[in-house]
């Protein structure tokens, strides 16, 4: 079924929970249509007019239809009880430990993805709205300690495998929201608020962020890009990313 | 001068009339925006042919339609579908004409209010329309205008589609009051509730979602214009900027707050849109298969049920705004719970097929059709509906798919049958059958190859409302060509509704004339008595030892 349904490579810890309720659910609802259509195709054969020329005054008798209905009912307690909750309250209760994973602040503008590393110290930099700029989209202040090491970039994101990561969302102008096909994320973007999304890589790759939001006439092209590859090529990529800090 | 007469005359069936011929422009109104988004999708920034030049500089500069003109083809096709179209032709046209006429009273119980409720309407629609012609263009911030996109969207645009929202809330509420009060008030002597026919309950229902749900959008609508003209900032939070500059607003808002305002709104107006579908393909059913429906009482109680969940499941459509497990769990369980009705009434339906004696009519093709698109609307719904698996699909093209299921060869379906069934009531003449037949294959062909394409890319990851079709996109690139495909089958749907449009005119002036009631079916609006009085259920046909397959519910009981 799942190769059917041709979702994106499953590249997260948590992705095959989705996409095992996802193959469900694509069962349950194949299960009903092909019932139902089996029925549908079977009276409307059978009680055509020239086969059928008087109805049947009183209809159907019996009461399986009410078993059919209580089996549907069933069958979406279990999906909601046994794994679409349980899945869910993992993604949101349950966050790892900031020391044990890569953490990141992605905040989103209209049209682009500005990406915030701590750096070294594992501190973010405090940021400001009166030092927007061309050159300084997350308002970060150079002059903080704490912010002196830390690594922007915009539209690019770099995550060791088999280590969580903890993304905070935010954004400084309209509603994004911020999608990660292979990694089953998705998690809207809302000014004001800030939203910590975590998912555990376990897949190298190359793929793309995608804006999943109407978020204005540049919609479309709110295209990023992450690559999640092993600590030792993320330590380089930050290494390098850090001397280009230096050299500025 | 005649036409003048029509526009104030506040007969419930003129303005029936009335609300059929408008909410039919804007459906094809509605539609025609959405070709050229199909072509756009199909071909992005390739000019559209034949109509391209008229859509100005501003918007489609040689042609190429931009993306601005993109959002706001976009946000108005939804607004003009949901608002001006489908439920105008649902709930003024078929609920005016009929519920009166099925109830057997003389007219609705307040018919100035009525025609009022027609005028707000046509007002409304009309500033829609005048949006388009504005400097900066229509509205463009989705039909769903989330805040603080529609905040501070430039031009005027977006207040022009608040003004137009507040005219139409006003018009449904007008309407929703009137259609409440007629059929508790005047039920002709001895249509008991029970007797009433289902697409009467549905209107019924259908009112009090109006009536209960539309304030809050009126709310919400006043509220974003405060923060448009006078600088208030109910949806803008502090600390926004945009492009690069701090901006210079109070704050302090909520952008999230629109979103729980408009889904109160727009969920219940989803159950708006099905409801009256739901009534008249019962309706058409009973009919054509010469037996009463299947589990009449469990299809009401289930309609009552359906109304009242419909309050509460609206937030399933924020999963990810940044939801806990209980909130979601919450809206997860309310979403499924409110599957269970639906069921038995689609269950209902097709059980009443059991043992009939199956005329396959033209509207009686329609509501066949009807119930497995429908089924698939449904049933599409749930992986949507349960926040797990909406992670993956929430803002795809798989969410598009889904309603469209429900409302085009769903809902559209079931308006088409009682356009086809009852036409002869109001004209006395029968529309083409051929014509419909073709009408009809063409559209489920049509209809199909458009939607189902868009489950497969949105199970692929392809984000809706994108200007090029998800063109730029890696994961987007193997099911890319469906656009193609979904764009062609739009044209060829286009090209089928001209049979109905023709067999529509047609009819008219020469459709074949017909009798009182040429469908032999059972309930009052068909009834040739200026008074009227209800002697039985609605739908007894077929039954033993009867003289004929059909006993009106007007013909008094035969002396025994």
């Amino acid at each position: 079924m799942m190769d059917w349904l041709g979702m994106p490579v499953a590249a997260s810890a948590h992705a095959g929970d989705v996409d095992r309720l996802m193959v469900l659910v694509h069962w349950l609802m194949l299960v009903l249509f092909v019932g139902w259509g089996g029925f549908l195709l079977y009276v409307l054969v059978r009680f055509r007019r020239s086969a059928q020329p008087v109805a049947m005054h009183k209809g159907m008798r019996g009461s399986w239809s009410t078993w059919i209905e209580g089996g549907i009912l069933t069958a979406e307690v279990i999906l909601l009880a046994f794994f679409s909750i349980p899945t869910w309250s993992a993604r949101v209760d349950a966050f790892p430990s900031e020391q044990q994973s890569t953490v990141v602040r992605v905040v989103a503008e209209q049209y682009a993805w500005n990406v915030h590393y701590p750096g070294p110290d594992g501190l973010f930099g405090r940021t400001d709205l009166a030092l927007l700029g061309p050159s300084n989209p997350l308002g970060l202040d150079r002059s903080d300690p704490a912010g002196r090491d830390d690594i922007t970039t915009i539209n690019q994101m770099h995550f060791p495998v088999d280590r969580p990561v903890i993304v905070h969302l935010s954004s400084k102008d309209m509603i994004h929201s911020f999608a990660l096909p292979q990694m089953r994320v998705k998690q809207d973007a809302i000014p004001g608020l800030a939203q910590p999304v975590w998912f555990t890589p376990t897949t190298t790759g190359q793929w793309e962020i995608a804006c999943s939001q109407l978020c204005g006439l540049g919609h479309y092209r709110m295209r990023g890009f992450y690559t999640v590859e092993s600590t030792a090529e993320y330590e380089a990529w930050l290494a390098e990313e850090a001397a280009f800090l230096l050299e500025q | 001068m005649r036409f003048f007469k029509y526009l104030v005359s506040t007969d419930h069936k003129v303005i029936g009339l009335l609300y059929a011929g408008t909410s039919l422009c804007f459906l094809l109104i509605g539609f025609a925006l959405v070709l050229v988004m199909r072509w756009q999708l199909a071909y992005p920034g390739e000019p559209v042919p034949l109509v391209g030049g008229l859509f100005g500089v501003a918007n489609a500069p040689g042609g190429i339609v931009l993306p601005e003109f993109y959002n706001q083809l976009g946000a108005m096709h939804g607004t003009i579908m949901v608002f001006l179209g489908v439920v105008p032709l649902a709930v003024g046209a078929f609920g005016n004409y009929l519920v009166p006429l099925q109830v057997g009273a003389h007219d609705m119980a307040f018919p100035r209010l009525n025609l009022g409720s027609y005028w707000f309407y046509l007002a409304g629609g009309l500033v829609m329309l005048a949006s388009f012609f504005v400097t900066g263009g229509a509205a463009n911030n989705g039909w769903t205008s989330y805040a603080p996109l529609s905040d501070l969207a430039p031009g005027h645009g977006q207040t022009l589609w608040l003004v137009g929202m507040g005219l139409i809330i006003v018009s449904s509420l007008l309407g929703a009051i009137n259609v409440i009060t007629t059929i508790v008030q005047l039920r002709a002597p001895g249509l008991t509730w029970f007797r009433l026919p289902f697409f009467v309950w549905a209107q019924f229902i259908t009112s009090f979602l109006l009536l209960l749900a539309f304030p809050a959008l009126q709310a919400a609508a006043i509220l974003q214009g405060m923060d448009r003209l006078v600088g208030t900032s109910f949806f803008l939070p502090s600390g926004l900027a945009v492009s690069g500059q701090a901006l210079n607003v109070a704050g302090g808002g909520s952008a999230l707050l629109w979103q729980h305002l408009f889904w109160f709104l727009a969920h219940p107006e989803v159950y708006v849109l099905i409801l009256p579908a739901l009534g008249i393909v019962a309706e058409v059913i009973a009919n054509n298969t010469r037996k009463p429906l299947w589990g009449y009482r469990s299809m009401v109680y289930s309609v009552f049920v359906l109304g009242f969940l419909s309050f509460i499941v609206w937030a399933h459509h924020m999963f990810l705004t940044g939801m806990g497990t209980t909130i979601s769990a919450f809206f997860q369980a309310t979403t499924m719970i409110i599957s269970i009705p639906s069921v038995i009434i689609l269950s209902a339906l097709m059980l009443s097929l059991y043992g009939g004696s199956i005329r396959f009519t033209t509207p009686m093709l329609f509501a066949l059709g009807f119930l497995p698109m429908f089924g698939i609307g449904g049933l599409t719904g749930l992986p949507l509906g349960l926040a797990t698996t909406d992670v993956p699909l929430h803002d795809t093209t798989y969410v598009v798919g889904h309603f469209h299921y429900l409302v085009a060869p769903g809902t559209l379906f079931a308006l088409f049958a009682g356009i086809y069934y009852w036409f002869p009531l109001a004209t006395g003449r029968m529309m083409n059958d051929l014509l419909g037949r073709v009408h009809f294959v063409g559209s489920l062909v049509c209809m199909n190859l458009i939607f189902m394409p868009m489950f497969v890319q949105g199970l692929a990851g392809v984000n809706r409302r994108l200007w090029d079709g998800g063109e730029q996109y890696a994961h987007a690139q193997s099911v890319l060509s469906l656009n193609v495909t979904m764009s062609m089958a739009a044209f060829g749907l286009a090209f089928f509704q001209l049979f109905f449009m023709v067999n529509l005119f047609m009819s008219l002036r020469g459709g074949r004339v017909v009798g009182a009631n040429p469908w032999q079916a059972t309930t009052l609006e068909w009834s040739t008595e200026s008074s009227v009085r209800a002697y039985r259920d609605p739908y007894v046909y077929s039954l033993p030892g009867a003289a004929a397959d059909f006993v009106p519910q007007d013909q008094p009981a035969e002396p025994s």
